[in-house]
């Protein structure tokens, strides 16, 4: 029987406590951002692998030391929140313009110059002038070729709760998107019609952890239609090969408020001290270059600078016939969720 | 000798059987007075000090939410409080929680007892698979089990990957307190005419206790923190509603005053525990050393018992194991970065390792006051390292963002704070371990020193760890392997730039690439079997 003595466990807890106080020595590469203030910090709400090759980029252009600190897009605003006025970010990257409204909200983002303002479309900016779309992605319905025609396709969403899709139609209802496209669909047509309409979804539609559980659902047969965000179909047409893609993507006309389209954006934090490197920062990311990024890597619509992606088969931006709605005044997700547990839904 | 009295004898820690000379006889009625003098006896100062140090740290995220729940009055905080829904979430936590633990109960119970008391084959080998569940981060199991079978998404697909994943906090306990009971008042019991069944009952099960009881609130407070596998399988409950209020309204109040609820849900938990404990010691105090048990022969039951191992090793490790493997296969995404796999390891290591030191030092005075002291003090300071344990990650990181930005702003998302965190996160895991290990080493060894003039310090490192030293290690083990699988915390107070093995399965998944992710979630299972494996073997 061997006992570990005392005095073992002691020298253990002493080099567990040692180890990595002696590697963070050894790490240190100096300049941190507290050091010097030609440094910029980045909370990314947007996902590493989807952006680190522009915020590489990024560091040349702006050519002061960047700094990215990843996250979830909620979660790094709560924190900012909780920083306030010694907030570390310089700037916020959010994957939707909820969490950028949060913010703004508190007073923590410093206005932007006008001239960063009017490369982007009013409908995709922060009414305040404090934060600014980068990237757009729009709501689409994916089908299977092979179980339902082109023609047969619905060309509202109002269409895929009728009887006739009963157990066809898949999508994810915890999706930040599918959220706010369900507050869309509140602002435009109303609590009532929309609390209808969900229990409608429910009765016919299978849940998916998320759009790309869908997407697959779709791929795969199990279901007709899945209610989804474009890009991560293109994303894996750019991965498996256009002919070994199976599902189609149906883009809805007449401003059906299936056909939503969200935005990740950028703000500059007043209190963080960097806000004129962050000031080149959202510059660059307005760019031609991070535009022509976001259009060819991450498939999705670049709002600015003039930029049109060159994904083949990707319906021109201002061929989509999305519903006019103020993306800021998007911020009653809290009723959405409501609505969502009330029909069952999450 | 009636078998009850065996029993009830073997609660008071008396050693019933072979009785020891009538010299033995007395020292042990010495020894039980001892103890119920120490109920009223103060703690020395030497374990008060370090103990409050302890709790205080535990406590800092209620002062977080004190401020957050009360910033727009009392009167919001209440409204929040007071809807309906609270109730409904009250009921549907709970609910999971008791069917989570009972399942935890009868799978960690019945597996330390087969792997250390039983003949079964490669019990070894067992013991160390049945930890290893504790390494699958609670959203992987809810991952794989909805990708297999989508129909248990909502209660029954929670409860089944909250059960898979923690039923080893139960395990890990009861394995080694079974070691630690003296099989000579089991073979008394038998000796007495009661069959197998029946002195597992009334002999070896009322010794269990505390170390089940311990283990059971672990995994009652881990579900009620859990967010991972119930927001993957859409059952709501308190921390999903915390989370969504986050997410969707970016208003911390309502979230501080649902946490609020968790909070005094835990106290009642943890005082509920207490009782359970009841006035029981369970220290082996006889002469002479207890003999390790005679494996109990299984006949015709080793082919159920083996069947039973391989379902439950199958479910909760090869099954999510599998899913891995089977996203690397389909998946187009693989990519063998071996350099940030081994950077992200090495990371990993070295904060948990951390974590784990820091945790079981400032467990360690709390585990022994809470083991041998019976005063309300006591009672607080144990209940405290406990009280912000329910609460989900996030909310216990933002309580150390508030506080480390006020106060410690040099060490804000500096190393650190990160192993700070986690022994706030982690305290109870420890304090669990250690309490239970105090328990089983007899106090009369500790009044010996201490009549022969050893100083509280003295007795503390010369007599009470020593015995205690398998039970504090492992729950440093323990503590290392949930430091490791660490996220929400990890995510928002690591230095800028590190990543952990669990922030960059995080990344893989969010992107979608899970074949990218699969190496990463492997190499923390595999890490984790380390410790395991030293766990199941330093002690059989």
């Amino acid at each position: 029987m061997r006992r570990p003595s005392a005095r073992r466990i002691t020298a253990l807890l002493t080099a567990g406590l040692l180890l990595p106080a002696l590697a963070a020595c050894g790490s240190d590469k100096g300049g941190s951002a507290d050091g010097g203030d030609s440094a910029l910090v980045i909370y990314s709400g947007r996902n590493e692998k989807l952006v680190k090759p522009i915020l590489d980029k990024l560091e040349k252009a702006v050519g002061s030391k960047v700094e990215v600190r990843y996250g979830d897009s909620a979660e790094l605003a709560a924190q900012i929140l909780e920083e306030g006025d010694r907030t570390k970010a310089g700037l916020f990257f959010s994957q939707d313009a909820g969490a950028l409204g949060a913010l703004s909200k508190e007073g923590m983002l410093a206005k932007l110059p006008q001239s960063s303002l009017d490369e982007v479309d009013p409908a995709y900016r922060g009414n305040a002038g404090d934060w600014v779309g980068l990237s757009g992605r729009v709501r689409v319905i994916a089908y299977n070729p092979d179980k339902v025609a082109e023609e047969k396709v619905p060309d509202s969403v109002h269409d895929v709760v009728k009887p006739e899709w009963k157990g066809k139609v898949g999508f994810a209802p915890t999706n930040a998107s599918f959220q706010t496209f369900v507050t869309g669909m509140r602002v435009l047509e109303g609590d009532d019609a929309t609390r209808e309409w969900l229990k409608g979804l429910k009765a016919n539609g299978t849940t998916y952890a998320n759009n790309l559980a869908t997407l697959d659902a779709v791929e795969a047969g199990e279901v007709e239609l899945g209610l989804v965000n474009h890009y991560y179909w293109y994303e894996r047409v750019a991965e498996k090969g256009a002919d070994k893609v199976n599902a189609k993507l149906h883009f809805l006309p007449g401003k059906d408020p299936g056909a939503l389209i969200n935005v990740a954006g950028v703000g500059i934090l007043k209190d963080s001290g960097q806000t004129e490197t962050a000031q080149k920062a959202v510059d660059y990311l307005l760019s031609k270059e991070a535009q022509t990024y976001f259009a060819d890597t991450t498939k999705e619509y670049p709002l600015a600078a003039g930029v049109t992606s060159s994904v083949e088969g990707l319906p021109a931006f201002d061929s989509l016939q999305s519903p006019d709605i103020d993306l800021g005044k998007l911020e009653s997700l809290q009723e959405t969720l409501a609505m969502l547990q009330e029909v069952g839904l999450v | 000798m009636s078998p009850t009295e065996t029993a009830s004898t073997a609660e008071s820690a008396e050693r019933p059987a072979g009785a020891p000379a009538p010299a033995g006889r007395r020292r042990v009625r010495t020894a039980a007075r001892r103890v119920d003098a120490g109920s009223s006896r103060r703690p020395p100062l030497i374990l008060l000090v370090p103990a409050c140090v302890a709790a205080l740290f535990a406590l800092l995220p209620l002062g977080y939410l004190a401020v957050r729940a009360l910033e727009r009055g009392p009167g919001y905080a209440w409204d929040v409080v007071a809807d309906e829904r609270t109730l409904q979430l009250l009921g549907r936590s709970l609910g999971l929680t008791v069917v989570v633990v009972t399942a935890c109960l009868i799978l960690g119970i019945s597996l330390a007892w087969l792997t250390v008391r039983t003949a079964l084959p490669g019990a070894r080998a067992w013991a160390v698979l049945a930890t290893l569940p504790l390494a699958v981060p609670s959203y992987v199991a809810a991952f794989a089990w909805l990708a297999a079978a989508p129909e248990t998404a909502g209660f029954t697909g929670a409860a089944l990957a909250l059960t898979l994943v923690s039923f080893p906090y139960v395990h890990l306990p009861v394995a080694a307190a079974l070691r630690g009971i003296d099989p000579a008042q089991e073979e008394a019991a038998r000796s007495l005419g009661h069959g197998p069944l029946r002195t597992f009952a009334r002999v070896t099960l009322p010794q269990l206790r505390p170390a089940a009881a311990g283990g059971a609130l672990l995994v009652a407070l881990y579900v009620l923190s859990d967010f991972g596998a119930v927001s993957l399988m859409r059952y709501d409950t308190f921390t999903r509603a915390i989370h969504t209020s986050y997410r969707a309204s970016f208003d911390r109040t309502p979230a501080a005053a649902l946490s609020v609820v968790l909070v005094v849900l835990t106290v009642a938990l943890v005082a509920g525990e207490a009782r359970t404990r009841g006035r029981a010691g369970h220290a082996r105090t006889g002469g002479g050393t207890a003999r390790p048990a005679i494996p109990v022969p299984l006949g015709r039951w080793r082919i159920p018992a083996l069947a039973w191992c391989t379902a439950v090793v199958a479910a909760a490790v090869a099954f999510p194991l599998g899913t891995l493997g089977y996203w690397l296969a389909v998946g187009t995404s693989a990519t063998w970065d071996l350099g940030g796999l081994t950077e992200a390891a090495s990371a990993t290591l070295g904060v948990a390792a951390a974590g784990a030191a820091l945790t079981t030092l400032l467990a360690l005075p709390v585990g022994v006051i809470a083991a041998r002291h019976r005063g309300r003090g006591a009672r607080l300071l144990e209940q405290a390292a406990y009280a912000g344990h329910a609460l989900p990650g996030i909310t216990v990181a933002l309580s150390l963002v508030f506080f480390a930005v006020r106060y410690a702003y040099p060490l804000y998302q500096q190393l650190p704070l990160l192993v700070c965190a986690y022994a706030v996160l982690f305290l109870p895991v420890a304090v669990a371990a250690t309490r239970a290990a105090v328990l089983q080493a007899p106090p009369v060894l500790e009044d010996v020193a201490r009549s022969l003039g050893r100083s509280p310090l003295r007795v503390l490192r010369e007599v009470t760890v020593p015995l205690a030293a398998p039970g504090v290690a492992a729950g440093a083990a323990l503590t290392f392997v949930v430091c490791m699988k660490e996220l929400p915390a990890t995510l928002l107070l690591r230095p800028t730039g590190m990543d952990t093995l669990a922030t960059r399965l995080w990344t893989e998944t969010g992107a979608g690439s899970f074949a990218a992710a699969a190496p990463y979630a492997a190499a923390l299972i595999l890490l984790a079997a380390v410790p395991s494996y030293l766990l199941g073997r330093s002690r059989t």
